[in-house]
C-alpha cells in the first residue's frame, strides 16, 4: 500500500503543479497509528502530510458535496466501493462530475484499531465505476471478501418475527441520536433533514418515547433504499456499535430477489427498482406469501 | 485501609442496599448501568464507552407537565430524585468531570434536578491500573492513582484495597466484608500507576496559552479551517464526553397534556443556534471551534483556570473521522503565544 | 430546596393591542393581579405556550409601571404566530427576569441620551424611554431616532405621537424607508438620518434594531465622533434556559442571557465576532 500511496502522492503533486486540479481531498496521518483523518490539501507544501493505506477507511464521497462549489477542480482519492457512492451522487445530480478529478486507489481492505472493517470483510469488489485514472497494483485487484455480504441478513431472516423484533429493539436501544450515521451517509443528502426541522414535528434530539429512535433508523433505511450502495459507513461510524448496515442490506437483498440484481451506484440512466413500475412488480402480499411476516 | 478479594466485588455490589450504577457489559459496549442480577460487572475496563454522566444528567428527563383546558394552564413539577444510590468503580477522570458539571449546574441559580441527584449519590472510585493509549487525564490535573471520592479502591494483585474518605463512605463501607490492610502495597501501586501514565503518548500536551488572555488570538487562528474540515457535525464527541452539558428544552404532547423535557444537545449540530432570523454559527467551522474554545478557553476563563476537558480520551476513540481535542491542542499549542 | 429557575409561573393576557401588521403588544398580569415579577429596563422574560415552545422576549414596559408588564412581539416563527392568535384571558407561562438590563442608575444617570431604534428594535428601548420619562430629573436631553419600513410598521405609534412628542426635553425623530402617502415626515434609512441629525458626540447612545442597521449606525456614530464606550445595544441569540447553562447563547466567555443582553460596544468589540 505504501507504494500505491507514494504514486498517488506524486501524481497529485503533478496535477497540482500543472493546474489540472486546485486541491486534493485525501487523508492525513494522525497522532497514533490508526487515527487518519480526511483532509484537504491546497498546496504542494501541505501534501507532505498526505497518506493513503490501510487506515483510509473513510468514504470521501460525501465530502465532495461540501467542496462542489469551490473554484477549479478537486482531486479526490476514491477506493473501489467509494466510487459507487460518488457515481450515485452524480446520477442524482448532487455532484457535477466535471468538478472532480478522481484517482481510483487500489484497496486491499481497510482497518481501524479493532482490525479489518466490517464493510471490507464483505468487500463488494475491486471495480472502479468512475475514475480519471487508476493507481493500484496486482494484489489490490484480487477479491478480498471473507464472508458473504448477506450472511447477517440471512441469520435475521431465520429468526421468528418476535426474535427479530427483540434483536432490533436491543440493538437500537443503545442509540444516542448523535446522527453520525446520517451525517456520514452519502445517500443522506437532503438540504434540511426532516429530523432537524422543527416545523416537521419529527425533530428531536432525544427519544420522547423509547420507540422513537427505532423509528428514526427504520425511516432512514427506507429513505435511502434503492440509493444506498452499501458503503458501510453507517456502521463504521456508530459510536455505539449498532449494526445499521444490516437494515440496508435487508432492503438490498429483497430488491435483488424481487426485481433482479441491482447495485446502486452502477450503470447510468437505467430505471432503478424503486423508481420504475412494471406490471410484474411484487404486490405487498409478498410479505405474507414468503411467510415469517 | 481495608481489603477484600477481587472476586468478592460483585457480592459487595449486590449487598449494597440502594441502587448501584456500575460499569457492565451491554452488548458490544461497556457502560454504567443500574446493576441488576445477571449483568456482567466490568471493573477492569479503564474507560467505559460512556461515563456515568447520565446518572446526574440523563440524556432526557421530564421537567414538568402542563394540563391545558380552554385558556387555562396547570403546571405540575416533576418529582426530584429522592433515592440514594451508589456509583461503583468510577474513575478519576469521570469524577473530575462531575466537578466540572457542578460548576455549571450548581452555580446560581442552582439546577434543582441535578442538585437533588448529586446530593443522593455516594461515589466509590477505583484507581486506574492499566491506561489505554488515548488517556491524557494528567494534563488536566487528574490523578488516576488518587481519585477524589467517598470511597477509593486500588487493585493490588488480586485484592481490592479500599479506604473511606467521608462519612458517607464510611457508612457504606462498614457493611462490607473486608479485612484490615497495610498501606504499603497501595503506595507501591500508586507509584506504578504514575509511571504508566507518564509514559503515555499524550501525557504531556502543551497547554500554554490556552486561557482567557489568548482568547481572541486562538479564536482567530487560521488553523480552524483545516482542523474542522472533516467534521461530520455529528454529536458522538459531545454525547460520549463526560463534561459536555449543553441541553435543549422541548415539549411533547402526550395526548393528556404537555410534557416539558430536557435532553442533551450538541454545539456540533446545525440547528443549535438557529433562530427565525438566521444563526450565529453558520458553518461547521464555527461549531467545531466553539466546542474546543469552550473546553480549553471560555470555561477556564470563567472558572479560575479549570479546563472542561478531563482527558478521558473518549472523543479520541469515538470520533468517526478521528478528529479530537488532542489534535486541536497540538495544532494550536505550536503557535507562539 | 431552592426554587427551580426552569419552572415558570403563570401569567394571563389582559390586553392585546395591534401595533403594526406583524407586531402586537400583549399586556400580562399575574393570575392574582399585579405583575408577575419586578424587572430592570432592558431585561427579558421567557414566555411560553406549552406544546408550542418557549422563547426569550424583552420586556417592553417600564419597571415604573406598577400594574402590568407589556411585551411587543413580532410574528416571525412558530411560537410568535401562536401568540398572535391569543385573546384576552389566555394564560401563558412566564419566567424571569433575565439578563443585566441597561445601566439606568449608573452609567446612564445624569446623561443626555440618544435612543436609536429600527422596527421591532424599539421594544427593549421603550422600557428605558418610559423609565427615563418617569424619572425625568435624573437625565438630561433626550433624542429618539426611530425608523421603520413604512408608517404602518412603526411600533407604538400612538404613544410616540401622543406622549413622547408632547414632552419638553424629548426630541423625537421619526423616519420611514420609502415615501408613503399621508407621511410628511422624514424619509430614509435610520443610519443616514443619524448622520443628517449630526448629534454632538456627548452623552450616551442606546441602539437596537436589525444587525445591518446597527452596523451602519455604529459607522455613523464613529464619524460623528462618538466613542464606542458611549454606545450600548441589546443582543438577541437563541436561548433555551435563560440562566447561562444550556450553552446556546455563548459568545467567548460570555452568555448573552446572563451577562447580556445589554453590552457596551467597546466590551462587545473584545468578544469573538460570533453574533
Amino acid at each position: 500500500m505504501q507504494e500505491i500511496a507514494k504514486r498517488i502522492q506524486n501524481r497529485a503533486l503533478e496535477l497540482l503543479a500543472d493546474g489540472t486540479v486546485s486541491r486534493v481531498l485525501g487523508w492525513e496521518k494522525g497522532e497514533t497509528q490508526a487515527d487518519w483523518t480526511p483532509a484537504l490539501f491546497e498546496s504542494a507544501e501541505e501534501m507532505k502530510d498526505f497518506v493513503y493505506g490501510e487506515y483510509a477507511g473513510a468514504n470521501l464521497s460525501k465530502y465532495c458535496l461540501k467542496l462542489k462549489r469551490l473554484e477549479g477542480r478537486t482531486l479526490v482519492v476514491l477506493k473501489p466501493c467509494d466510487t459507487l457512492s460518488f457515481h450515485q451522487l452524480t446520477k442524482e445530480h448532487r455532484l457535477d462530475r466535471e468538478k472532480f478529478y478522481i484517482i481510483g486507489a487500489g484497496c486491499k481492505g481497510m482497518k481501524d484499531e479493532a482490525g479489518t472493517l466490517l464493510k471490507c470483510n464483505a468487500c463488494k469488489g475491486k471495480e472502479f465505476v468512475v475514475y480519471d485514472e487508476i493507481i493500484d497494483d496486482e494484489e489490490s485487484r484480487k477479491p478480498s471478501a471473507v464472508m458473504d455480504r448477506m450472511d447477517g441478513v440471512s441469520d435475521l431472516e431465520k429468526m421468528t418475527a418476535q426474535q427479530r423484533y427483540d434483536f432490533w429493539r436491543g440493538e437500537l436501544s443503545r442509540c444516542i441520536r448523535c446522527n453520525a450515521c446520517r451525517n456520514v451517509c452519502p445517500a443522506c443528502t437532503c438540504e434540511k433533514c426532516v429530523f432537524d426541522n422543527p416545523a416537521s414535528g419529527a425533530a428531536s434530539k432525544a427519544p420522547v418515547t423509547d420507540f422513537e429512535e427505532n423509528m428514526f433508523h427504520i425511516i432512514r433505511a427506507y429513505h435511502v433504499a434503492g440509493r444506498c450502495t452499501d458503503c458501510g459507513e453507517c456502521s463504521r461510524v456508530c459510536p455505539q456499535h449498532i449494526p445499521l448496515h444490516l437494515l440496508n442490506r435487508k432492503f438490498i437483498k429483497d430488491m435483488n430477489e424481487l426485481y433482479g440484481d441491482y447495485q446502486a451506484g452502477e450503470g447510468d440512466d437505467e430505471r432503478t427498482p424503486m423508481t420504475s413500475y412494471t406490471k410484474e412488480d411484487a404486490e405487498p402480499g409478498i410479505v405474507k406469501e414468503r411467510g415469517n411476516a | 485501609m481495608r481489603r477484600f478479594a477481587m472476586d468478592q466485588a460483585e457480592a459487595i455490589v449486590k449487598s449494597i442496599p440502594c441502587a448501584v450504577y456500575a460499569p457492565v457489559e451491554k452488548d458490544a459496549l461497556v457502560t454504567y448501568e443500574r446493576f441488576e442480577d445477571g449483568m456482567t460487572l466490568r471493573l477492569d475496563v479503564t474507560s467505559p464507552d460512556k461515563s456515568p454522566k447520565d446518572v446526574l444528567f440523563p440524556q432526557w428527563e421530564n421537567l414538568m407537565h402542563f394540563r391545558m383546558e380552554g385558556k387555562t394552564i396547570e403546571i405540575t413539577e416533576q418529582q426530584r430524585c429522592d433515592e440514594d444510590y451508589v456509583i461503583f468503580g468510577m474513575r478519576a477522570c469521570d469524577i473530575k468531570a462531575f466537578e466540572v458539571l457542578d460548576k455549571v449546574f450548581l452555580a446560581e441559580p442552582v439546577d434543582t434536578y441535578y442538585a437533588a441527584r448529586r446530593q443522593h449519590g455516594t461515589i466509590v472510585a477505583l484507581a486506574c491500573g492499566e491506561p489505554v493509549e488515548s488517556c491524557f487525564c494528567k494534563n488536566f490535573g487528574v490523578d488516576p492513582a488518587n481519585p477524589k471520592a467517598d470511597v477509593v479502591m486500588w487493585l493490588v494483585g488480586d485484592e481490592y484495597y479500599c479506604q473511606a474518605y467521608t462519612g458517607k463512605g464510611e457508612a457504606l463501607m462498614a457493611a462490607w466484608e473486608t479485612q484490615e490492610a497495610d498501606e504499603m502495597p497501595v503506595d507501591w501501586a500508586k507509584g506504578e500507576i504514575e509511571k504508566k501514565y507518564d509514559a503515555l503518548p499524550f501525557a504531556k500536551l502543551n497547554l500554554n496559552g490556552f486561557d482567557g488572555e489568548h482568547l481572541q488570538e486562538l479564536f482567530d487562528s487560521p488553523k480552524w479551517k483545516k482542523l474542522s474540515l472533516a467534521c461530520l457535525g455529528c454529536g458522538s464527541c459531545t454525547f460520549s464526553c463526560p463534561t459536555c452539558q449543553c441541553y435543549d428544552i422541548r415539549d411533547y404532547d402526550t395526548g393528556h397534556g404537555v410534557q416539558r423535557y430536557r435532553c442533551w444537545d450538541s454545539c456540533m449540530y446545525s440547528d443549535f443556534t438557529m433562530m427565525a432570523g438566521g444563526q450565529s454559527r453558520p458553518t461547521q467551522l464555527e461549531r467545531y471551534r466553539q466546542r474546543f474554545m469552550h473546553k480549553l478557553v471560555y470555561f477556564p476563563a470563567n472558572n479560575g483556570g479549570m479546563y472542561s476537558c478531563v482527558g478521558c480520551g473518549r472523543c479520541v476513540r469515538k470520533c468517526p473521522q478521528n478528529l479530537n481535542i488532542v489534535k486541536v491542542i497540538k495544532a494550536l499549542g505550536e503557535d507562539e503565544k | 430546596m431552592n426554587k427551580e429557575a426552569l419552572i415558570p409561573m403563570l401569567g394571563v393576557v389582559t390586553d392585546v393591542r395591534v401595533d403594526t401588521p406583524d407586531v402586537k403588544t400583549f399586556r400580562v398580569n399575574a393570575l392574582e393581579g399585579g405583575k408577575c415579577f419586578e424587572h430592570l429596563p432592558g431585561q427579558c422574560a421567557m414566555l411560553s405556550i406549552p406544546g408550542v415552545g418557549e422563547a426569550m422576549f424583552s420586556i417592553t414596559s417600564s419597571p415604573t409601571n406598577k400594574e402590568f408588564m407589556e411585551f411587543s412581539i413580532k410574528k416571525c416563527g412558530c411560537l410568535t404566530n401562536w401568540l398572535h392568535q391569543m385573546d384576552v384571558g389566555q394564560q401563558i407561562t412566564i419566567r424571569g427576569p433575565y439578563g443585566n438590563g441597561f445601566p439606568v442608575e449608573t452609567e446612564l444617570k445624569g446623561q443626555d441620551l440618544i435612543f436609536i431604534a429600527g422596527g421591532i428594535g424599539l421594544a427593549p428601548l421603550r422600557s428605558v424611554i418610559n423609565y427615563v420619562r418617569d424619572n425625568r430629573a435624573n437625565y438630561g436631553k433626550i433624542d429618539i431616532v426611530y425608523g421603520s419600513r413604512s408608517k404602518d410598521d412603526l411600533v407604538d405609534y400612538p404613544e410616540i405621537v401622543d406622549h413622547w412628542c408632547q414632552e419638553a426635553g424629548i426630541n423625537v425623530h421619526l423616519t420611514i424607508d420609502r415615501e408613503q402617502e399621508g407621511w410628511d415626515g422624514h424619509v430614509g434609512f435610520v443610519p443616514n438620518y443619524v448622520t443628517e441629525l449630526g448629534f454632538n458626540p456627548e452623552g450616551k447612545v442606546l441602539v437596537c434594531g436589525p444587525p445591518i442597521m446597527i452596523k451602519f449606525v455604529l459607522q455613523a456614530l464613529d464619524k460623528l465622533g462618538f466613542d464606542r464606550k458611549q454606545v450600548f445595544t441589546t443582543m438577541e441569540l437563541r436561548m433555551k434556559c435563560g440562566v447561562g447553562k444550556c450553552g446556546r447563547c455563548n459568545i467567548g466567555n460570555k452568555y448573552v442571557c446572563k451577562d447580556g443582553p445589554v453590552f457596551r460596544f467597546d466590551q462587545l468589540g473584545e468578544l469573538p465576532d460570533e453574533y
